[in-house]
């Protein structure tokens, strides 16, 4: 376990672990609270966005997959927690309904739909939360990588794939809340999500999750099978003439990136208060992205770097200058491509004259 | 028939009133209320015999029951209700009397023969009326509310029609008439096969209802004559469906074919492709207000001034991308993704800026606006000029490719760089003339666009998902196989409508994509040969 962390991993969990220490104390145990509730809760969802960055880079950085639908894996896991969120609300809806959730109630249906059974239980909604992302992964890489489909023909269908499951949800017929999706949850587990506690609770879970995280993804990118990834990212054709089976070493690598971005999913939920088709668009899927080329892709964590870097960029900007935001994240996407291949961390480490991380080659000319 | 001779009378009533009588309308109007209900009879014939509008007014005033006589002054007038109070105004001039009190005004008497008469004369004016539209209204509504006391009159118009439309209207109205009436079997008959000519919905339910009919002849024609309707509407049906398919698949192709050339060609991913589509469909809306402003006679000619203005601001922008971005990115196409999406993002950010974030307002010319019949669909004239364009812009394209010294180049370029440019062909030159060129005919896209979707900023991102679907799908690298994706997707998304909805044809169709792409991964069209292969 112990060689897994390296020293950019040594010093990433170590500033985390300050972090996961520090802001709960400010938050709950201090006096004149120095972290006020609104940034607990906002660096909350910061680090659920880290976990997805390396759940994207565990499969584009090692292994050259550019999937542009990971937004649909985190909305899946989301909307399984949102699911359980909704049943706990119980009969303290609008309508009061011991069972349906509000929205079904408004749509006149007068019982659960079967896909809705089970999500009372908080260790069953968690399990759909990895399993529903992983089995959307392992059908939909199953069929892609044997036939395969490869670079940007992958990319593009893996967009499509987010897009039909968000023109899916926008539908109320679907039974997940339509175009308002999920929302008004009141508590988790009986604690209220509107209690400090309760939320930094969600804060210190989403940091071990993180950590737990960036040490899976470091353990399968440094273990033998990791080797192969990069291999097949290098070059996909020679590894198969080899004689490895590229198309199972791809398929594990994206269900567990599924299932990490699910778990993010299901964090991000009960601490933003709502889930909705609207993070299933395409948009999203690509802001993902460009966390990791960002943050420095094949690096793990640069990739959670640049998720909470481009996080807090959105913030200030949004609240200070909200016309520039969209010309500083497009500028940014430029940028990047062209001036930092190995993206911020791969800068910062070439300034102090290490080594700078094995380059990701530029993918097999593939169309 | 007792309807025979009351039709004698008023037509000999009509004859001779204008020689014998000459009255005025004023002076026949005012005589309604006088004398006995025979004399109201004549009356209400002289009245008719006019021919004048305002007669027609009257009349059906005095069907309604609510042309009365006011005490005060003796006019006649037309009672309209406002609330619980009654108002008058005057039935010929219009002049309003204000309220009239309770009991003072006296109602102009008709009987149940009286109200026959008049509806005659009212069904007589309006089918011989001399404006053609007036005679087509008459006949829709008495095959709307058949009367078979009308059927004489109907054939009698019919027969002296001049006008075609009128005259085929005037014999379905006919031949309601006859299927409503007890009459012979075989006007019947003949009254069926005209009910199954016409073919429509309507026709159909005047059948079903001549399908009980005692007599088996005429219930056996009539059944025949119902399967003949529903066939011939479901092939309608699907003549429209087609139709739908064939308007979609040209906006589809609009908004791919651009891509088809700077992904299918050269291979680049140009995620900004829809933006530049907007930007065409704003300079649109530039030149609209442009000559709104000054040259308000152009309008109709907005369209032809803005294409190519907007191929040249959508191409400048491409060129301007392809030299700042792009080519410092090829055989990177995942990094040419992120680096034109965040182009995307810029442009989208500057319409909003320049031009704010609600939809504008654009026009159509008047040679595109309204529909016309094309035997039971209806066909717009935009979704029709959209699809011209469509393949005429796809036509100049593959001449482009295909006959000119810059196609030539081009193609030699995407097939094998290195040759080409020992052969003396500036790369990097046509490079950006190629992205320039795509970049262009998203604009040319984004004028087509204007007229049939909000221009928004978000333009761009609606079509960009659907563009790459149909040219992954027809095949990168073969700007036919755009075309035939473009329209095999667009007609299997109307297909599948009726059924499932607009939105779950939409996932439909993006599943069967992603499916056929496991299968084909090269599209339907793949180009082979080695400079393609991975």
């Amino acid at each position: 376990m112990l060689s897994l962390i390296d020293r950019r991993m040594g010093i990433f969990l170590a500033g985390l672990f300050v972090l996961t220490v520090a802001v709960p104390v400010g938050n709950l145990a201090l006096d004149g609270q120095p972290v006020p509730s609104y940034i607990v809760a906002l660096l909350g969802k910061y680090l659920c966005y880290a976990l997805l960055a390396v759940a994207l880079d565990l499969v584009w950085g090692y292994c050259g997959i550019l999937s542009l639908g990971h937004g649909a894996f985190f909305a899946l896991g989301g909307y399984a927690m949102g699911m359980h969120l909704m049943r706990e609300i119980g009969p303290r809806g609008v309508y009061a309904n011991p069972l349906l959730p509000d929205f079904m109630v408004f749509l006149n249906w007068d019982s659960l739909p079967w896909y809705w059974l089970g999500f009372d239980m908080f260790g069953f909604a968690l399990l759909m939360a990895l399993a529903v992302p992983g089995l959307l992964a392992f059908v939909f890489g199953w069929f892609a990588f044997r036939s395969r489909v490869t670079g940007v023909y992958l990319s593009i269908i893996t967009q499509a794939m987010t897009y039909a499951l968000m023109l899916a949800f926008f539908r109320n017929e679907m039974g997940f809340g339509g175009y308002n999706g999920l929302t008004d949850f009141k508590d988790v587990l009986g604690f209220s999500l509107q209690a400090d506690t309760t939320r930094a609770g969600l804060f210190v879970l989403s940091a071990l999750a993180l950590a737990a995280g960036l040490l899976v993804a470091k353990a399968i990118t440094s273990s033998k099978l990791g080797k192969v990834l990069i291999a097949i990212r290098d070059a996909e054709s020679r590894t198969r003439f080899i004689g490895y089976r590229v198309e199972e070493y791809k398929l594990f690598v994206f269900v567990v990136s599924a299932m990490m971005a699910g778990l993010a999913g299901a964090l991000y939920v009960p601490q933003v208060g709502i889930i909705n088709p609207g993070e299933f668009s395409p948009a999203n899927s690509i802001g993902i992205v460009i966390w990791v080329a960002l943050g420095g892709r094949g690096t793990l964590v640069g990739a959670a770097m640049g998720a909470i870097i481009v996080g807090f960029a959105q913030t200030l900007f949004t609240s200070w200058f909200p016309e520039l935001w969209l010309f500083a994240l497009g500028g940014l996407f430029v940028f990047v491509t062209i001036f930092l291949p190995q993206g911020v961390l791969g800068l910062i480490e070439s300034r102090l004259g290490r080594k700078p991380p094995p380059a990701p080659a530029p993918e097999e000319a593939s169309a | 028939m007792r309807l025979l001779p009351r039709l004698i009378l008023s037509i000999a009533l009509l004859l001779w009133a204008p020689f014998v009588l000459a009255q005025s309308l004023e002076e026949l109007v005012a005589a309604l209320p006088e004398g006995s209900y025979d004399d109201r009879a004549a009356v209400i014939a002289q009245i008719a015999a006019t021919g004048d509008d305002r007669a027609l007014k009257v009349l059906e005033v005095l069907l309604a029951g609510d042309l009365e006589q006011l005490d005060s002054n003796s006019r006649i007038v037309e009672i309209y209700g406002q609330g619980r109070d009654d108002f008058a105004r005057d039935i010929l001039t219009g002049e309003d009397y204000g309220e009239v009190p309770s009991r003072g005004s006296s109602k102009v008497r008709v009987n149940n023969s009286l109200r026959r008469d008049i509806r005659t004369a009212i069904g007589t004016m309006t089918l011989r009326h001399p404006d053609p539209a007036r005679r087509l209204a008459a006949a829709q509504s008495a095959f709307r509310s058949p009367d078979p006391e009308q059927a004489e009159l109907l054939a009698e118009a019919a027969a002296a029609e001049a006008d075609p439309e009128v005259a085929r209207a005037l014999a379905e109205a006919l031949a309601v008439v006859t299927l409503a009436g007890d009459g012979a079997a075989e006007a019947k008959i003949a009254a069926i096969s005209v009910m199954r000519d016409r073919g429509d919905t309507e026709a159909r339910t005047v059948l079903s209802s001549a399908l009980d009919n005692g007599d088996p002849q005429v219930a056996a024609a009539a059944e025949e004559a119902v399967r003949h309707i529903e066939q011939m509407q479901r092939l309608w049906g699907m003549a429209q469906n087609v139709w739908f398919g064939l308007s979609l698949g040209s906006v589809l192709l609009l908004a791919a074919i651009g891509l088809a050339i700077t992904f299918g060609v050269m291979g680049v991913i140009n995620m900004a492709h829809g933006e530049l589509v907007m930007l065409g469909a704003y300079t649109t809306f530039a030149v609209q207000e442009a000559i709104r402003s000054s040259f308000p006679a152009l309008f109709d000619w907005s369209l032809l001034i803005a294409a190519p203005l907007a191929f040249l601001v959508a191409g400048g922008i491409g060129v301007a991308i392809e030299r700042g971005v792009v080519r410092f990115l090829y055989g990177r196409p995942l990094e040419t993704l992120l680096a034109t999406w965040g182009i995307s993002l810029m442009l989208q950010q500057l319409v909003r800026s320049i031009f704010g974030p609600n939809n504008r307002e654009v026009g159509n010319p008047s040679f595109m606006s309204g529909a016309f019949e094309l035997g039971q669909m209806t066909v717009t004239w935009n979704r029709l000029w959209i699809l011209v364009f469509a393949l005429a812009v796809f036509a100049v394209l593959l001449f482009v490719l295909k006959k000119t010294p810059i196609g030539l180049q081009m193609r030699a370029v995407t097939q094998n760089r290195a040759m080409a440019a020992n052969m003396g062909i500036r790369t990097g030159w046509v490079d950006a003339m190629t992205f320039g060129l795509g970049a262009g005919i998203a604009g040319l896209a984004g004028v087509a666009l204007s007229q049939i979707d909000n221009v928004s900023p978000n333009l761009g991102q609606s079509y960009i998902v659907d563009s790459f679907m149909v040219v992954v799908f027809g095949g990168a690298g073969n700007i036919w196989g755009t075309l035939a994706g473009a329209f095999s997707l667009g007609i299997a998304n109307k297909f599948l409508e009726p059924w499932t909805g607009a939105v779950l044809a939409k996932i439909l169709v993006l599943v069967f994509i992603i499916l056929f792409i496991q299968k084909r991964p090269r599209g339907l069209f793949a180009v082979r040969g080695r400079a393609v292969d991975a």
